[in-house]
């Protein structure tokens, strides 16, 4: 099926289905971007869950979206603004039509405009006859009809019919972007192989959608986005919380240590617990705890007893498992955990994304109590971060607090898939059988590592916990003097994990007029329109951290190189406050936005002028 | 796992080689002493290499006994040792894996993790030091403690009902419980023994005398010439008899146990009831851990052992077939699953 009629080259479009939370709006969008990929297009998606599972249907608060930005280039983010908005109910085009750009695409299931719906979201007037969207190229599709019309020699039940709303409006939009249909049916025949009549009504509602697209005049011209130029190998779309999970089957492979994942379901941290639950054919032993408290304790007793051991949570999940990282930082070992970050305090907003556990992760427990903090900072980059912090745990015998969040959790990206056997080598500290110099806390001079000795092992049994311990030989100890040394150890360790650290980088100019500092997730949404102010022959650069606690050594002199520092965060100024405490001497401006939502393009391209012109 | 146990150990054992080079810093008299001799003279006994013992604990009196035995141990964080212990045997089944831990330790503020490591029935082995008070912080009331007692947080008397251990454990679907008194070694030894030998999570009660804050709270039932009418000390397919010349016996009337005298107001020995600890239906179990006086003795040693599949068998099982059914057999295999695409 090839679309014949012109079409326009787009270097990016961005596209979003939003519908009920029961009208398939994941489905479709996960379609779409899939066969956007095997095409060849980059791409990052987002889905937009809203917090409860079954809100009353035609509500504002039932509205679920997914959304896509697909591109000829290398894309960072799902994108600010859509150019095509699929809207399958009033409540749904209400919520988003402050997201659609003037002259944008509007398609809505013109059948599911009627008075009752239109009520329960709040119109007073039909927004599809009164004018008001009048700046958009609004598509009026009789989706239902249609679905129900294409269907009737199949026999389908009503309910059957109308679930495949999403395909028909798939359709259309396949059209429009001249997509490949065959893709898709390949998709569809993966997911619903076991059911034929589920499978055919799928695809009679998607064809039917794309020839409708085609019949109707009114759609003008479509578009078309050319492959992107990626670099040669093997793809694959991936989230940010698969990523997470295969970084840690992938570093347990490597450095032959069993992987555990002790966890408690928490959105949006969720996924890593249920992708690793699949993958028992790998080995990995996952324990759902009884709550985050014995989640990460678990861990640490699988930790003693030889594994790669993670927990994963989310904000209020970290708070309560403080206490027990505080133990693994005591018994210097190896632990990571991964806290996809949301908007809190408290219970705060569950499903938005934001970066404020930021000072939790740093200080969030009690005594002088340093542990690894590290943040991944695109979906698929979650991979190599899971992977690192994995390696630096177990190399450096301390616990790792790896910051994702929502945003990056739940958002997909193409990921170009690397050999394990390529993957950076990890060989945890273990000490040998009967070796009689083993003493629990005796350390590696250089990195001030202990050993790590693991129960079964023929001549090492040996007591750790979380009371102060001598240096050395691990025995209880009050001695002041001792203490002062140990917490001095436990420190140092930590920092020198800096030596090993690759340095800071700029993208851009080494030196100019202003750097935008930023780190964790929003590493996309800065650098395009960075990007673009380098084209315009901007002095911009940016500086995206990865590596928190401690930082690459280099910092100071990043910060230092170029005449202004902007530091960009989704929270109320956490990082520059960290900063500010580390290097005084430098002086920081701060933008921060805590509204669970990104940074746009627009907002920061106007900051960061502002900032380039005045003195 | 029985298989992981047997004749795991070729040389022979002694109690040398679990005694630690830590000075022993519970209060002289206390009864925590003698759990510590107990757990010297079984570990010898039951199978395991010495690498292969592993201690675990929270906090309070009960929980520094990971020092005090020469095995792997982690001495833990309040009330997690259940916890703790579960990431240590889930990583190693091979593991014989033990937990010291209190009343408070485990059914206050870990009472989360004492239930759902019951419910999971991983098979470790719960030494739980009841002396009815937190010894460790000086003396206030724990959710052992009887009501009314008078403590340094309750000066009017504690208004509290407490839990009895072997409800909750047999509320929480235990498979294994038993009940010593801390001034019986044999039976501690005998008991301990037993636990090892179960397959699934075994919890020992020790009334545990803590001479400083709540001394002789057990003596009622301790004291020597008090234990032989109110202690029932059961043992598997005998009649249930105490008493100094166990004239008495334990006999079902209607839904309630009742103490009778054999031979007297025409109860026959065929009256009174034979002790199963297999039975898997708790209902005569859970009675007799409830047990009390002053009109019931206190049911000691094994009430119940009875036989279900344990958590860490099952993970095992499940690990090894979906090895068997995925053609996924390393992570590049993974990577490389589902949908991808070449770029040339
Ligand atoms: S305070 Fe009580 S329980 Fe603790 S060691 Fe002393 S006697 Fe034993």
């Amino acid at each position: 099926m090839n679309n014949q009629a012109t079409y326009k080259e787009k270097e990016s479009v961005v596209i979003k289905f939003v519908g009920d939370s029961g009208d398939g709006m994941q489905l479709a969008g996960t379609l779409f971007s899939d066969t956007a990929a095997v095409f060849g297009n980059d791409l990052f998606t987002f889905p937009d869950y809203p917090a409860e599972i079954r809100a009353p249907h035609n509500t504002l608060a039932g509205v679920s979206g997914f959304q896509v930005q697909i591109g000829s280039d290398k894309i960072f983010s799902p994108g600010d603004m859509c150019d095509i908005l699929v809207a399958m109910n009033p409540a749904s085009l209400k919520t988003n039509l402050k997201w659609v750009r003037p002259g944008g695409i509007i398609i809505v299931d013109a059948d599911a405009f009627n008075k009752k719906a239109l009520e329960k979201s709040g119109y007073t007037s039909d927004p599809l006859e009164d004018g008001s969207l009048d700046v958009y190229r609004l598509i009026k599709a009789p989706v239902a009809t249609m679905t129900r019309n294409s269907l009737s020699h199949l026999q389908v039940s009503a309910r059957l019919a109308e679930r495949s709303r999403n395909m028909m409006a798939l359709g259309i939009v396949s059209f429009l972007l001249n997509q490949n249909l065959d893709t898709t049916f390949k998709f569809l025949a993966d997911k619903f192989g076991s059911k034929p009549q589920v499978l055919e009504i799928n695809k009679t509602a998607l064809t039917t959608g794309y020839n409708f697209a085609e019949t109707i005049e009114a759609i003008g011209s479509t578009y078309k986005v050319p492959k992107a130029s990626l670099k040669k190998g093997t793809y694959r779309s991936i989230s940010g919380n698969v990523a997470t999970a295969w970084g840690f089957l992938a570093a347990s492979e490597r450095s032959g240590r069993p992987l555990f994942l002790g966890s408690y379901p928490i959105t949006p941290a969720t996924e890593i617990l249920i992708e690793l639950a699949q993958q028992k054919c790998l080995g990995v032993k996952v324990f759902q705890a009884e709550d985050e408290i014995a989640g990460i304790c678990s861990a640490i007793g699988a930790s003693f007893t030889g594994s790669l051991a993670i927990t994963t949570t989310s904000g209020p999940g970290l708070s309560l498992k403080s206490e027990a990282i505080g133990l693994a930082v005591m018994t210097e070992l190896p632990l990571v955990i991964v806290n996809v970050q949301r908007a809190g305090p408290s219970t705060g907003m569950p499903t938005k994304s934001e970066q404020s556990d930021l000072l939790q992760a740093l200080y969030g427990r009690n005594g002088e109590c340093p542990a690894v903090v590290m943040a991944a900072s695109t979906p698929a980059n979650c991979f190599y971060y899971a992977y690192e912090a994995a390696k630096i745990s177990m190399e450096h015998m301390t616990p790792v607090i790896l910051l994702t969040d929502g945003y990056l959790g739940n958002g997909s990206e193409l990921f170009r898939i690397p050999k394990v056997s390529e993957l950076p080598e990890i060989t945890p500290p273990l000490a040998r059988p009967n070796d009689e110099t083993y003493k629990p806390y005796k350390r590696d001079p250089e990195t001030l590592v202990r050993q790590w000795a693991v129960p079964g092992t023929e001549g090492l049994r040996h007591r750790i916990g979380g009371l102060e311990k001598t240096d050395i030989y691990g025995a209880v100890s009050t001695d002041p003097q001792n203490h002062q040394m140990m917490v001095q150890i436990r420190e140092n360790k930590v920092k020198k994990i800096a030596e090993k650290l690759p340095p800071q980088k700029i993208m851009g100019d080494q030196s100019g007029d202003l750097l935008v500092v930023s780190w964790g997730g929003t590493e996309g949404s800065i650098r395009t329109p960075v990007k673009a102010l380098q084209k315009e022959g901007k002095k911009i650069g940016h500086a995206h951290f990865n590596h928190i606690m401690p930082l690459p050594g280099n910092t100071k002199k990043v910060l230092e190189s170029y005449k202004k520092v902007i530091v960009c965060e989704l929270n109320n100024g956490q990082f520059v406050k960290y900063l500010r405490s580390e290097f005084p001497d430098i002086s920081y401006m701060q933008y921060n936005k805590i509204q669970g939502l990104p940074f746009f393009t627009g907002e920061l391209t106007e900051l960061f002028n502002k900032l380039l012109e005045t003195k | 796992m029985i298989s992981n146990r047997i004749m795991q150990s070729e040389e022979k054992l002694t109690k040398e080689d679990f005694v630690s080079d830590q000075m022993v810093k519970w209060c002289p008299g206390c009864g925590a002493h003698a759990i510590l001799k107990a757990i010297e003279n079984v570990f010898p006994e039951i199978g395991y290499k010495k690498e292969n013992f592993m201690f675990v604990s929270g906090i309070g009196c009960s929980s520094r006994f990971p020092y005090y035995v020469n095995t792997y141990g982690v001495h833990g964080i309040h009330g997690r040792a259940a916890a703790i212990a579960t990431g240590v045997k889930l990583a190693n089944p091979g593991l014989s894996v033990w937990i010291a831990t209190g009343d408070g330790d485990s059914m206050a503020i870990g009472g989360n993790h004492f239930i759902h490591i019951i419910r999971r029935n991983l098979d470790v082995n719960i030494l739980l030091f009841n002396n009815q008070i937190y010894g460790l912080t000086k003396g206030q009331y724990s959710p052992t403690t009887p009501i009314g007692s008078v403590t340094r947080t309750s000066p009017h008397g504690t208004i509290e009902h407490p839990f009895v251990t072997a409800g909750l454990v047999m509320g929480a679907q235990g498979t294994f419980f038993a009940r010593v008194p801390d001034n019986n070694i044999k039976l501690m030894t005998e008991v301990m023994f037993e636990a090892a030998r179960h397959d699934g999570t075994a919890v020992i009660e020790i009334l545990q005398n803590c001479i400083i804050f709540a001394d002789g709270t057990h003596s009622q039932i301790t004291d020597k010439d008090l234990r032989d009418d109110f202690q029932l000390h059961l043992k598997h397919g005998e009649p249930m008899l105490y008493g100094k010349n166990k004239e008495k016996g334990i006999q079902l009337k209607g839904q309630k146990l009742q103490g009778v005298i054999v031979g007297l107001n025409g109860v026959e020995m065929e009256d009174i009831l034979i002790h199963d600890r297999y039975e898997k239906n708790p209902g005569i179990h859970r009675m007799l851990g409830k047990m009390e006086p002053p009109d019931l003795p206190v049911a000691m040693g094994v009430i119940r052992s009875a036989e279900f599949e344990t958590y860490d068998d099952m993970i095992e099982v499940q690990i090894e077939s979906a090895r068997e059914q995925s053609d996924i057999k390393c992570v590049d295999d993974l990577l490389k699953s589902g949908e991808t695409f070449e770029v040339d």
